[in-house]
């Protein structure tokens, strides 16, 4: 095995436009958009008949038959049917995820490039049947005589019609995400009018990260839809305060428009050594210099669910020898807003750093106008899967134009998981 | 002795009752008992830019295991962080009406300005009505003889109306009181915030407290028995007031000497006895009493920690009536012998180091009250006494402080006539009278040994009377 590591290289990456549920892409399944995701990268890098170390990538909500949907994905492409791939699952994180197993393959030099991408459909989404009756049908399966397949009939209750529908709850709370990023935004003191303003700030800097053509090669259009269908370019602090609360109760601050929709799409992204690049011609965009995972104990010491990158980033910090305050730019995964807002409460208080993070003093607040600057999942959507792809992309492309600095990208995931890594620019 | 209003309007129909026709609704104080937190229920704590007692205040917070919440500020999270104290975060814009506290303590250190002074608003405007039923307001400033400018002394001079005005404000048993901390006084603030804050200081509001610095210090003190090992002599303690002191003061581990004149020898015995303290018997004005009670400290005690002067008698008449045994009487009890017995304990040194003395004036003593020329001038001498010693005595490592009892109820004032009565008991913030023991645990907080830093003030125990406010 190596000893020594490789530089990974962010070549760039595409995705189709997140459609909101039972929009565009009600009848479009993760293989369909994964597949047509990797035809639209293949095309932009001229990868066809490439034979590529790895692709990797996953969703949350699948179903089970697609044990290896990724590699069924790829052999519906132009890529060479030698690349092989496997599927990815860290929930929200699961994007990321599979860009750092990619990276660091890449740094081992077990690979020299590869695809990680992400999906999800919150539309074509798995049902399954009934439990009850699910433990039926095994012990008729397993039944060996008539007489036992027949009493096992008998056990058939109208009941067990009823379908089982994946549900958007913890399992060892029981409560849902946004249930649960209203308990944090209590905690913390987050108001509404914060929330919305970041809000607007995020339909703000897609809708400009269209209008400039900053989009033009990251977005590539599918089933009709060119632009996120959540977009909202006139959304505004006065539209979004006439919103009903939807979590955290009657006086709760968050509502449909401050929370991420469910919604449907694909991302990927390309990685490789720099030789491997340099081979193939393909300009270097960034580098993911290094990566961090965390997780919190939502369940015994109540900790945020959603407060998990605030462990994993100072981990990041100190082993780079940064500072919080160093990055140019911050891709912070808007599941909600209160989210957002929670975490750099949590990053500027003293008794939290503390306490929790076990640091002699705050991180410190990071500079707004460098947050989510083309953009966030609150405007953009968030299928689960495609998160990570889109920021990594997206990151990629805003490090290359700033020309210099580190970007730092921090995303929240179910079960108390935090997804987050360093990009730095190309020289 | 039972307050018959308060019952019936705090019966489900007396309630509503009361309400309507806008009947004064005292309800029924919080009383410390043994084992309770210093505070049941979360505290929000705050303070102006720029102040100087976060640290030493989030330390008693800490120290008291309450549940404190704070606003997003960095020097009070700091200084939370430092104290290793999780506070939460409180955002009054956030935050749902129904999130209330026990407390709200505010340290206006900072405030140097009178422009300043919005800050209070600021704090309290938002949080004022979250303050539950028997909660605390505790404003801490700087004592504005301590102030180097004239606009921060004058802004610091100011909180006091602030204070006064939201104990008149705050119902439902709530309390407000002031506390100047003085320069480098800060370490010394745990046993007089430890009180302002719990139970035990229920009818005590209004008040302005000062503590300043001291060499002496209480580290280690058992807070359950914060006078184990000391010796409390308790004059007058047969009965009312006396009995709850030496009560509270035994509670805190203390060994009572309890004091009283010979016809109320046997009741002072039972008294005592059911304490496991010791007595003394003899009639405090008599000549030679400073010195046979000074001889008996030393001897059978090898001296003395605590020293209440509690004993006290009224010969009303008014001034035109009143025959020269009634006035001198009442000086010789209340204000002559506690001066003589002072003179004699200090000069024999019975008194040992970090040692108290405390008196027990009386709101007549500041208020002035009809019938009461001898009375209300030997308590108003009391408080000279408090005042003028207490220079000299910090000096030797003690403190001398007092008490002025409002309307507490007791066999005299269930002697009292209806009317005078009923009016005594209302006309304050709080709607009714106090128990001999809400006096009592105030004596007992400047007995503590952690009290080293509350030197001359006078602390009135009166639900914050309209009288003499």
């Amino acid at each position: 095995m190596n000893a020594s590591t490789r530089r990974v290289a962010v070549l760039g990456g595409i995705r189709i436009p997140f459609a909101r549920q039972n929009g565009p892409y009600a009848r479009a399944s993760n293989q369909d958009m994964l597949t047509a995701t990797l035809e639209a990268l293949i095309g932009k890098f001229s990868l066809e008949d490439e034979v590529l170390g790895e692709v990797a990538a996953g969703g949350v909500l699948k179903h089970s038959r697609d044990f290896n949907l990724t590699r069924e994905a790829v052999l519906g492409t132009r890529l060479n049917p030698h690349t092989p791939a496997y599927d990815v699952q860290q929930a929200c994180g699961t994007g990321l995820e599979a860009a750092i197993l990619v990276a660091n393959k890449i740094a081992l030099g077990q690979i020299d490039s590869g695809v990680a991408g992400g999906f999800d459909t919150t539309s074509d989404a798995p049902i399954a049947i009934n439990e009850d009756l699910r433990g039926l049908l095994l012990e008729l399966n397993r039944a060996k005589s008539n007489a036992a397949r027949l009493r096992a009939i008998t056990k058939l209750r109208p009941g067990q019609i009823v379908p089982q529908l994946p549900r958007n709850a913890e399992p060892r709370t029981g409560l849902s995400m946004g249930d649960h990023a209203a308990i944090m935004a209590k905690e913390w003191g987050v108001t509404r009018e914060e929330q919305d303003e970041l809000t607007v700030r995020s339909h703000k800097n897609l809708a400009a990260a269209y209008d400039t053509g900053f989009l033009d090669d990251l977005v590539v259009p599918f089933l009709g839809l060119e632009r996120d269908q959540n977009l909202r370019p006139d959304s505004s602090v006065e539209k979004l305060a006439k919103l009903k609360p939807v979590f955290g109760g009657a006086d709760g601050t968050m509502t449909a428009g401050n929370s991420t929709p469910l919604s449907d799409g694909a991302s990927a992204v390309l990685l490789a050594s720099e030789d491997w690049a340099a081979a193939h011609n393909l300009p270097v965009l960034a580098y993911i210099v290094d990566a961090q995972t965390a997780a919190v104990d939502h369940v015994h010491a109540r900790e945020g669910l959603l407060m998990a990158p605030t462990y994993a980033v100072p981990k990041l910090l100190e082993r780079n020898n940064l500072k919080l305050g160093d990055f140019d730019f911050y891709e912070i995964h808007e599941a909600f807003a209160s989210q957002v807002l929670c975490t750099l409460k949590a990053w500027e208080d003293p008794v939290y750093c503390r306490e929790r993070l076990g640091l002699d003093a705050p991180l410190g607040a990071i500079d707004v106008a460098k947050l989510n600057t083309h953009g966030g999942s609150l405007a953009a959507g968030h299928p689960f899967g495609a998160t990570g792809g889109r920021i990594v992309a997206s990151l990629a492309k805003t490090l290359k134009e700033n020309g210099s600095g580190p970007g730092l990208i921090s995303i929240c995931a179910a079960g108390g998981l935090g997804v987050t890594a360093i990009m730095e620019a190309a020289a | 002795m039972s307050d018959r209003y308060q019952q019936l309007v705090n019966t489900p129909i007396g309630k509503i009752v009361s309400k309507q026709i806008g009947l004064p609704n005292p309800v029924r104080l919080e009383r410390y008992e043994r084992g309770q937190p210093v505070i049941s229920g979360p505290v929000l704590f705050g303070a102006a830019p720029g102040g100087r007692l976060a640290g030493a205040t989030v330390q008693v917070l800490a120290a008291i295991d309450a549940d404190v919440h704070t606003p997003m500020q960095e020097e009070v999270r700091t200084a939370a962080a430092d104290a290793h104290l999780e506070a939460k975060v409180f955002n009054p814009d956030a935050a749902p009406e129904e999130q209330t506290f026990k407390a709200l303590v505010f340290d206006a250190t900072g405030i140097a300005d009178s422009a300043q002074l919005h800050e209070l608003w600021a704090f309290f405007h938002p949080t004022i009505r979250r303050v539950r039923k028997s909660g605390r307001v505790v404003v801490l400033g700087t004592p504005p003889e301590d102030c180097e400018r004239p606009r921060q002394a004058t802004a610091q001079r100011a909180l006091e109306g602030f204070v006064r005005s939201v104990g008149k404000e705050v119902r439902k048993g709530a309390t407000a009181q002031l506390i100047y901390v003085g320069t480098k006084a800060e370490p010394q603030i745990e046993s007089t915030l430890r009180f302002v804050l719990s139970p035990k200081s229920a009818y005590v509001s209004g008040q302005v407290i000062r503590v300043g610095a001291t060499a002496l210090t209480a580290e280690g003190i058992d807070w359950e028995l914060p006078l184990a090992g000391k010796y409390a002599l308790v004059t007058g303690a047969s009965r009312g007031i006396g009995k709850a002191i030496a009560k509270v003061l035994a509670r805190d581990g203390a060994h009572v000497i309890g004091l009283d004149v010979p016809g109320l020898q046997r009741e002072l015995e039972e008294t005592i006895g059911e304490l496991g303290g010791s007595t003394l018997v003899l009639d405090i004005t008599d000549d030679d009493a400073p010195a046979r009670i000074a001889t008996h400290l030393l001897e059978d005690h090898g001296g003395v920690d605590v020293v209440v002067h509690n004993a006290g008698v009224t010969r009303d008449k008014t001034l035109g009536r009143m025959d020269e045994d009634r006035w001198d009487m009442v000086f010789q009890v209340n204000l002559s012998a506690q001066e003589r017995i002072n003179d004699e304990l200090l000069t024999r040194e019975a008194i040992r180091e970090n040692g108290r003395i405390v008196s027990v004036s009386s709101m007549s003593g500041i208020a002035g009250n009809t019938g009461q020329t001898n009375y209300a001038t030997s308590k108003a001498g009391v408080i000279g006494m408090v005042e003028s010693m207490a220079p000299a005595v910090g000096k030797k490592r003690l403190t001398i402080n007092a008490v002025a009892p409002g309307f507490i109820e007791t066999q005299m004032t269930a002697a009292m006539p209806i009317a005078t009565r009923e009016a005594g008991r209302r006309m304050n913030s709080l709607a009714q009278g106090g128990l001999p023991v809400d006096v009592a645990e105030t004596i007992a907080w400047f007995a503590s040994p952690a009290s080293g830093g509350v030197n001359g003030n006078v602390v009135r125990v009166c639900g914050q009377s309209l009288v003499g406010a």
